[in-house]
């Protein structure tokens, strides 16, 4: 593993594989009735985030205190931040109390980039702007794979708001690395210029891209990043784009519904799928815990040369 | 280089240590055995079976992954992390009496973690020590109840534990 986990992008398939093999083991301290290893006793590992967030936060110090890390969390809307301190500041200052990882969440894309070109501890990236969520990818492949034998050749069709997701951007990376035949749907308006060059198949038909698909993956509409007006309604999304009962009925049999939460009911995905028996959103969140406490053991050993 | 015990008497050493484990242990009704992945877990099957076969009871048997309880997983400067797997134990440990079962003794650092490890899954009212080689060489005051073959080696040697579950042959042989 390299110093830190910045996203997808810097990983090989090896290492997506080491990742969630590591994971597997993981899995079974959370069924122990002590579910506490002491692998990381004596590692501090600060939790900064700068955008709301209950899953990703509650997973990342669930996994830690799993693996016996001392964590603290630094919620920005009671910190110096609010005093116009800059990422980079706040960055050396913690820095100069000598953690061994910092966990951040941004709402800028690259700012996990720009810590660790500052910071001697590992860097981890828990979701930056509209770049990447390295960890919330692995978990989805972590899903996927407890539910199929290999990910290469399923096929998985992502379908929502592709244009201000980073859960699609590591989730597009991931899935290709490993040799997934990628579907991607959305409302024209929501998609990337160019998307279609990383080796993806795009369409505006939802049903074109569900057809057949071992595996759908719904993506929230972003109303917190949306300046402008993307679509006309939000029913109106929910019936051309949303996932309703009707369009998984029509799905293939043993189809895996995964959505990387929050869930906005009746928009993007209907309630009784989101609870019907398709439906995986719960075990994303229960792997994530173990997905994470991979990624921390993995990132706190040495760090192999050339690195 | 030096091949120190073949199949046969592998076999025949584990043999001898399931009728030691029957005779010091009356009833076998409390028993259980844990293999320290990853040879000590064959090790641990094949003394399951060889107790069946000599009184037709079934010893529940289990398999213990120490990584995560290592002593040196964030100490070294170099390198990839050592590979984690899976701890699989299906029974309650509580008030059985516990073999434990792993390939070399060496400076007892991996039992010291296992100790620590198996104690977090309950109480046994004890835990025994099985190794197939005692090579000397201990950093902490550990000791095994049983022994395959006291081993006398130099540190800067090595013991190579081979088993046909996982190697395709039974022999254990010393390098360097």
């Amino acid at each position: 593993m390299k110093k830190d986990l910045l996203g997808i992008a810097d990983l090989s398939p090896e290492e997506i594989y080491q990742i969630l093999d590591t994971a597997e083991a993981m899995r079974e301290i959370g069924e122990r009735p002590i579910k506490k290893v002491p692998t990381l006793r004596g590692k501090t590992i600060v939790n900064l985030f700068y955008e709301p967030s209950t899953r990703t936060r509650t997973s990342f110090e669930i996994a830690e205190k799993r693996l016996s890390a001392d964590t603290l969390n630094i919620a920005v809307a009671t910190s110096s931040v609010l005093k116009g301190e800059t990422l980079a500041d706040t960055a050396m200052n913690i820095e100069a109390m000598a953690p061994d990882m910092i966990v951040l969440r941004h709402a800028s894309s690259g700012a996990c980039h720009l810590l660790s070109r500052i910071c001697r501890s590992r860097i981890i990236n828990a979701g930056d702007g509209m770049h990447e969520h390295p960890t919330q990818a692995l978990l989805d492949a972590f899903t996927i794979r407890q539910h199929n034998q290999y990910i290469d050749r399923l096929k998985v069709a992502i379908v929502g708001d592709l244009l201000h997701s980073r859960v699609l951007r590591s989730n597009v990376l991931l899935l290709t690395k490993l040799g997934a035949d990628v579907w991607l749907s959305g409302p024209p308006t929501l998609m990337p210029p160019g998307i279609e060059r990383v080796g993806v198949h795009v369409t505006t038909s939802v049903d074109e891209a569900v057809a057949d698909a071992d595996v759908i993956m719904m993506l929230r509409i972003q109303q917190e990043r949306m300046q402008g007006s993307f679509f006309p309604s939000l029913r109106e999304y929910f019936n051309v784009f949303g996932m309703t009962a009707e369009r998984v009925r029509r799905a293939k049999p043993g189809v895996i519904i995964m959505h990387p939460g929050p869930i906005n009911r009746g928009v993007e995905i209907a309630s009784e799928v989101a609870d019907g028996p398709y439906s995986v959103i719960l075990e994303q969140v229960a792997n994530g815990v173990a997905v994470r406490m991979a990624v921390l053991y993995l990132l706190a050993g040495g760090v192999e040369e050339g690195d | 280089m030096p091949v120190v015990m073949d199949a046969d008497r592998i076999g025949r050493t584990l043999a001898r240590i399931a009728h030691e484990i029957l005779e010091r242990n009356r009833g076998v009704d409390e028993l259980a055995l844990v293999g320290i992945r990853t040879r000590g877990v064959p090790l641990a099957r094949r003394l399951a079976g060889m107790i069946r076969d000599i009184n037709g009871h079934e010893v529940p048997t289990g398999a213990l992954d120490i990584t995560l309880y290592r002593d040196d997983v964030t100490r070294h400067a170099l390198g990839a992390q050592p590979v984690v797997r899976s701890t699989d134990i299906p029974f309650s440990i509580d008030d059985r009496r516990i073999l434990l079962v792993d390939d070399v003794l060496y400076t007892g650092r991996t039992i010291r973690a296992a100790l620590d490890a198996l104690i977090e899954f309950g109480r046994p009212r004890s835990i025994q020590l099985i190794v197939l080689v005692d090579r000397g060489h201990r950093e902490l005051p550990i000791k095994a109840d049983y022994v395959g073959k006291n081993l006398p080696t130099a540190s800067s040697q090595s013991v190579q534990v081979r088993l046909t579950e996982i190697d395709g042959q039974d022999e254990v042989e010393i390098q360097g």
